[in-house]
């Protein structure tokens, strides 16, 4: 028997409407009340949590962990500690692994492998189609038996209607969302960089803002028509956020998320050809920061993440058309999120901020996290919202951001799974 | 003559140029000219050093109007192409040029299909380098052989006319020329399919008109793009046939120019189909003018450039 005191610090729990200076207390590696820590035998361990908020273990619910198949970016073991160093318990990751996650024995292998070496949380996510290619569903029910939160072909997206209306049919039947990176190909093309002024100046291919509206479009359509949801992954435009508001009004089961880059940086950032500015979707125009902005104030946008990408320094040091897509993200979303939406914005307050991190995903998954309720597994995070920092990226494999460098207000202190402390700044 | 600096080790566009910084370039290509007349073409600028000609996307024209402007200051040429460099072999772009400053290149005179390549190059190397067609992006030289040469014909850029035609989402050509003359005062207006000619355009204060009728008999200079079958997907526009009839440079139509309207085109032509076979040769065409003109310019940008470098 172990006991722990978090003393006076401002527990925020969403879940219980609960936002008051108290001690929480931890038995067992499990949130307690008071009367069953004070039985212990043994003296409890204090943690001191003044002028800090409590709050339930934050969730990424989108993650790109490499392994297996590219362990030289990241594995799960490193992702994790970075999970970990950006303030999350539990993290959600893509199947775009090799092999793809589409099949139970992959799946089977992430989750022994997150057994034996992560320090958080870490629940995968099954293939929509086999090996990602929009042509034929993947084994939808097995993945979900072998114990993945959500289908998503995240990376690419499912093109071709009719297989997307059944996997969406299909999905409800197991009872996962479907999560879609929206891309219409035939509108994208070869596009690296949002079409703009900025394309246009440098020659660059662009990635019509349409590309992505039109699957939005495509998503609220299936999801009216299956009657299930469908999440719309990392949202950079202004049009999705008009989409998804509208749909959401009449109670369609249609979500989306937002990533810290899609609202710190518009297209601007690629002026100098900084392939850590590229991503996708790609950054975009001020406009669209300012509606993705409203609709996370709004509620149209439930869902903060990263879209973790690691990749390797050999791999985006090249031309920038040729660069893959995508920056590391786990170890400074938070930071991010609460300095422009809490401190500069004040689009929400910090309240919603963890909601977003915590209750939204949790609620859109079906997972037993992110709560502090008495008997739950004491996943917790430490924050300090005024704290200020410089933002960098030490726990992952990868360096791929251009955020390294800048100046944040807020952050995780500390990181407890399990009622451990697993990272401390 | 301008009494600009010249600080620059590398040119990889002219949009960071100055006004000043282009006429500089352009004074110093007129004292090049002359050297090109003589009975002895060669002077002893760039003794000693050694330029490698790095043409990742192939290239006639250009390569050998560096390759001859190197030789006549001097430098020792090397060329490497695609099939003959490492980067067939899958060796990076970084790795490739790493590999060619060990062997002390002083200048790199780079093609690449990628926009931005130059500057990846320039970024990580002492070594001087030049911008010789980076994808869409830019081709600084010819936008400066093409303002050079509207300068000598006409004596002045200021206030001119000038129509660009043609396909100018892709082309570097068209952007390094805007570039060029809307620095130095010039009425630029663009031309061409829609599909190709996006409005973001007009943010590089330039005008956009689709209609190439109304456009010429205002044009001081018309420049007429390469159509690129090779870099056309078919949904940008019908056909040949269609484009030429909507904005070829036919003999008909060129009734409407001005008698003193200058012709030009980069090059290579598409006889026939973006101009008339016969313009392309006539007495207003300075086609020739711009080759000749493109040497005593990229003698000028390797001199200058390699001046600076280390």
């Amino acid at each position: 028997m172990s006991a722990t005191i978090i003393r006076n610090g401002r527990i925020i729990d969403p879940v219980n409407g609960r936002d008051s200076v108290e001690d929480l207390f931890i038995v067992d590696g499990k949130i307690a009340n008071q009367s069953a820590a004070k039985n212990q035998q043994s003296k409890s361990a204090e943690i001191d949590a003044s002028g800090l908020i409590v709050a339930p273990g934050l969730i990424d619910m989108h993650v790109h962990l490499r392994e297996p198949g590219f362990a030289h970016k990241e594995t799960i073991a490193s992702g994790a500690r970075a999970a970990a160093a950006g303030g999350f318990t539990t993290v959600v990751c893509m199947p775009n692994t090799l092999p793809v996650a589409d099949n139970p024995s992959t799946i089977t292998w992430i989750r022994d492998r997150a057994r034996d070496t992560a320090s958080v949380r870490v629940l995968p996510t099954g293939a929509i189609s086999k090996n990602l290619e929009g042509l034929e569903l993947a084994p939808i029910a097995s993945i979900v038996q072998s114990g993945v939160v959500a289908i998503t072909d995240d990376g690419k997206c499912v093109q071709n209607h009719e297989l997307m209306r059944r996997a969406v049919e299909y999905a409800r039947m197991v009872g996962v969302p479907v999560l879609d990176h929206c891309q219409d190909y035939n509108l994208v093309g070869n596009g690296v960089v949002n079409e703009g002024e900025w394309s246009t100046l440098l020659g660059l291919s662009g990635w019509p803002a349409a590309g992505e509206e039109a699957m939005v479009m495509r998503n609220i359509l299936l999801a009216e028509l299956c009657d299930h949801r469908i999440h719309c992954q990392h949202i950079s435009a202004a049009g999705s956020v008009r989409l998804i508001r509208e749909a959401r009004g009449r109670g369609v089961k249609i979500s989306g998320e937002v990533c810290p880059h899609h609202i710190a940086l518009t297209d601007a950032a690629i002026q100098n050809f900084d392939t850590n500015c590229k991503m996708n979707p790609p950054l975009r125009t001020q406009a669209d920061i300012e509606a993705i902005i409203e609709g996370i104030a709004d509620g149209t946008l439930t869902i903060l993440c990263s879209d973790h990408a690691p990749h390797a320094a050999f791999e985006k040091e090249v031309e920038f058309d040729q660069a893959p897509f995508g920056i590391v993200g786990l170890e400074t979303e938070l930071g991010l999120f609460i300095d422009i939406l809490v401190h500069k914005r004040k689009a929400i307050s910090i309240n919603r901020l963890i909601e977003m991190f915590t209750l939204e995903p949790a609620k859109l998954l079906k997972i037993d996290a992110g709560t502090l309720s008495t008997g739950v597994k004491a996943d917790i995070t430490l924050i300090d919202p005024k704290i200020e920092w410089t933002a960098r990226t030490s726990e992952s494999l990868s360096r791929n951001t251009p955020f390294n460098g800048w100046e944040l207000k807020g952050r995780a202190v500390r990181t407890i799974v399990g009622g451990k402390t697993i990272w401390q700044l | 003559m301008t009494t600009t600096r010249w600080n620059r080790k590398d040119l990889l566009g002219l949009r960071e140029l100055s006004a000043d910084e282009i006429n500089l370039v352009l004074d110093t290509a007129d004292a090049f000219k002359q050297v090109g007349t003589r009975e002895i073409k060669k002077v002893p600028a760039l003794r000693g050093k050694t330029l490698v000609n790095f043409f990742v996307e192939p290239s006639t024209r250009t390569r050998t109007s560096f390759e001859l402007a190197a030789v006549r200051l001097s430098a020792d040429v090397i060329n490497v192409s695609a099939a003959t460099s490492s980067l067939s072999k899958g060796e990076t772009l970084k790795d490739t040029a790493k590999i060619l400053e060990a062997n002390h290149v002083d200048i790199i005179v780079l093609r690449h299909s990628s926009a931005g390549a130059p500057q990846f190059l320039a970024e990580r190397l002492r070594s001087s380098v030049i911008n010789a067609g980076d994808g869409a992006h830019e081709h600084p030289t010819q936008g400066l052989l093409d303002t050079y040469t509207v300068r000598e014909k006409k004596k002045r850029i200021e206030g001119l006319n000038v129509a660009i035609i043609g396909d100018i989402l892709f082309s570097r050509v068209a952007r390094s020329n805007i570039f060029a003359l809307t620095k130095l005062g010039a009425c630029v207006t663009l031309v061409g399919p829609s599909t190709l000619l996006p409005r973001d355009f007009e943010k590089l204060g330039v005008t956009i008109s689709y209609d190439i009728d109304e456009v010429l008999p205002t044009a001081d200079v018309v420049n007429l793009l390469r159509i690129q079958h090779e870099r056309q997907r078919k949904e940008y526009f019908p056909g040949i046939g269609e484009y030429i009839r909507l904005f070829g440079l036919t003999k008909e139509r060129a009734k409407l120019l001005k008698p003193d309207c200058l012709i030009m085109h980069p090059g290579p032509i598409n006889r026939g189909v973006e101009i008339d076979s016969e313009l392309a040769d006539g007495n207003q065409s300075v086609i020739l003018d711009q080759v000749t003109n493109g040497l005593a310019v990229r003698m000028a940008v390797l001199y200058l450039c390699g001046g600076i470098a280390a």
